[in-house]
């Protein structure tokens, strides 16, 4: 390359700057627009929806309701105990499965024989259908007949439990945590291996305990990455339909926010008052989620911003 | 004393570890059952291997459903890919004013349940007469995936570093020299882990398929759950579905396990 001069170097620093912005805006409008059409908008037309008379059942009576469906949202006295419902299950679920991610994450962290295999195992339960997953947990260990846990409860001399009609709430969240576990150890066991080597020798040198180094050093490292797990692991759990359609039909207490509305516009045939769910369930869930989302940004912005 | 506690540690680990994976071998072994093994009140751990469950399924066509799933996973990660690669490029190299506005657009679509927009959906589609169709799937799997795609693709983006690609743009690179050669060997690994959890995704999505498919796109785990309704003995031929249905994710999961991580942790923390 031939030598150039300061200004002829300003000069192709603002012809760049010109193209970049041009650039960038080409560049991220397909997504945008694909996100649009096929999120915001067909939420427009759910808030449209929801103001309908509209059951499939008589297609000949569409008319406009206005407020009748919301009215029979909050009348009805579906909505409260699902958003327990979903609120429950995510809560619990996140919590247990965190517990038990970072004690993986800890155990896994040591050198010992094995170590890349048992790794492997562990994640498994991420990776595997969760439909699936319901279904194996629900027959081949819960069920009162043929279930290994039962089995187990048995042999000891216990009755058999029947878990999914007798605790349905219990075996939602056992399934959960057995699918979010290895989700939480991931994220918290790159957060360990990220940490320095030297200054826990360092710690361990002067004379610091196994649990004062975890309390003090270990902990406060682990800070973003635990917020950054609860926060996605609480975007999936809120939505939480399998093992709920799978395991318990929303049975008792089971009956998450996902399944009230599922079974209100794919069994009940009344798009108006689905959707009026459907609107519910959104601003209910923006709610839970504009709290997570800010905790999200202060750590986003904290990290690799340019 | 110290090696002790060191072992000791260990055994529990792997006591915790095995504990843990045992509902997935112990649907493995199943899988391998004859029905009356696989319904023992007494859980046997050794039987002649059967492999009539497996010759079940495929008489209950589930091939078709594995080649359903496996195209609408394939093709909306495909669609994905082609969207949030310019569009995290554009977000973390070349950066606009807003960016972070466009960002949190992108991620506040990933709060919005489902539920917010499936049923104008539902009603489009069959409007348009792709209900039970593969080519719906692929839109609205694109559309459940995209957020996440870009947040994690401006991530692995953000690791290129700046300098290189100035020094570059100044030495009158144009565009396409700037992409093949600067930035895309670079990204490469995380283009893989994006696309390779996109499809797991995709791949495992239940929700949708129940609602959008009924005969001629049905997917795999809406057919594992018809299992639901199974009459008499079936717990060996729904864990030789299970573990069909399961297998491909796994592997790759397994395979993968250093770009899975890096995706999720990168996307995650950076």
């Amino acid at each position: 390359m031939t030598s150039i001069t300061p200004v002829e170097l300003k000069a192709r620093h603002s012809k760049i700057a010109k193209k970049n912005v041009w650039l960038s805006r080409s560049l991220i409008l397909p997504a945008l627009v694909f996100g649009i059409v096929l999120t915001q908008i067909p939420f427009l037309v759910t808030i449209y929806f929801s103001m309908l008379r509209w059951n499939l059942l008589m297609p000949g009576q569409i008319g406009f309701a206005w407020f009748k469906n919301y009215e029979t949202v909050f009348t009805s006295g579906d909505l409260i105990p699902s958003l327990a419902a979903t609120v429950g299950i995510t809560t619990a679920a996140v919590l247990l499965s965190l517990a038990c991610g970072l004690i993986f994450a800890l155990l896994l962290d040591r050198k010992f024989r094995g170590q890349a295999l048992a790794r492997t195992l562990v994640i498994t339960p991420f990776l595997i259908m969760p439909a699936a997953a319901s279904l194996i947990w629900k027959y081949s260990m819960f069920d009162t007949g043929i279930g290994v846990i039962n089995w187990a409860v048995t042999s000891l001399g216990f009755q058999p439990i029947a878990w999914s009609t007798d605790y349905p709430m219990a075996t939602v969240i056992i399934v959960l945590t057995w699918q979010f576990t290895p989700f939480m150890m991931l994220i918290l066991l790159a957060g360990l291996q990220s940490q320095s080597k030297e200054v826990l020798e360092a710690a361990s040198v002067d004379g610091a305990g196994p649990i004062r180094t975890f309390q003090w050093m270990t902990l406060p490292h682990l800070r973003q990455y635990i917020e950054i797990s609860v926060l996605l692991g609480t975007i999936m759990l809120l939505q939480v339909f399998d093992p709920v359609a799978i395991m318990t039909k929303g049975t008792g207490g089971t009956k998450t926010l996902a399944y009230l509305l599922y079974e209100r516009a794919f069994i009940g045939l009344d798009v108006g008052q689905a959707a009026a769910y459907g609107v519910v369930t959104v601003v209910l869930t923006l709610i839970v989620a504009t709290i997570a989302l800010k905790t999200l940004f202060k750590v986003f912005m904290a990290g690799g911003n340019r | 004393m110290k090696k002790l506690k060191a072992s000791l540690l260990t055994t529990l680990t792997w006591l915790l570890v095995l504990g843990f994976f045992f509902p997935v071998g112990w649907m493995f072994l199943n899988s391998f059952k004859s029905e009356n093994d696989a319904a023992s009140i007494v859980p046997k751990i050794f039987f002649n291997v059967d492999l009539a469950s497996f010759q079940r399924l495929s008489e209950r066509g589930m091939g078709d459903y594995l080649l359903h799933s496996l195209a609408s996973s394939v093709s909306s990660t495909i669609l994905v890919i082609l969207l949030a690669v310019p569009a995290a490029y554009a977000l973390s190299i070349r950066p606009i004013k807003k960016v972070q506005d466009a960002l949190s657009f992108f991620i506040s679509t990933r709060f919005m349940p489902a539920a917010a927009s499936i049923l104008p959906l539902y009603m489009i589609f069959k409007t348009l007469h792709i209900l039970d169709n593969i080519s719906a799937l692929t839109l609205v799997y694109a559309a459940m995936n995209l957020p996440i795609a870009v947040w994690m693709m401006r991530s692995f983006f953000s690791e290129v570093p700046h300098e290189i690609v100035e020094a570059a743009q100044i030495d009158g690179a144009n565009f396409r020299t700037e992409i093949t050669r600067v930035v895309l060997p670079i990204v490469i690994p995380g283009i893989a882990a994006v696309a390779l959890i996109c499809f797991i995704f995709s791949w495992n999505e239940y929700f949708l398929a129940t609602l959008l498919t009924s005969n001629n796109a049905k997917t795999t785990p809406p057919f594992l759950a018809s299992f639901v309704d199974g009459r008499g003995l079936f717990l060996s031929v729904l864990s030789a579905a299970s573990t069909v249905a399961a297998l491909p994710v796994m592997i790759a999961g397994w395979v993968a396990q250093k770009q899975l991580v890096r995706g999720l942790a990168m996307g995650a923390v950076k």
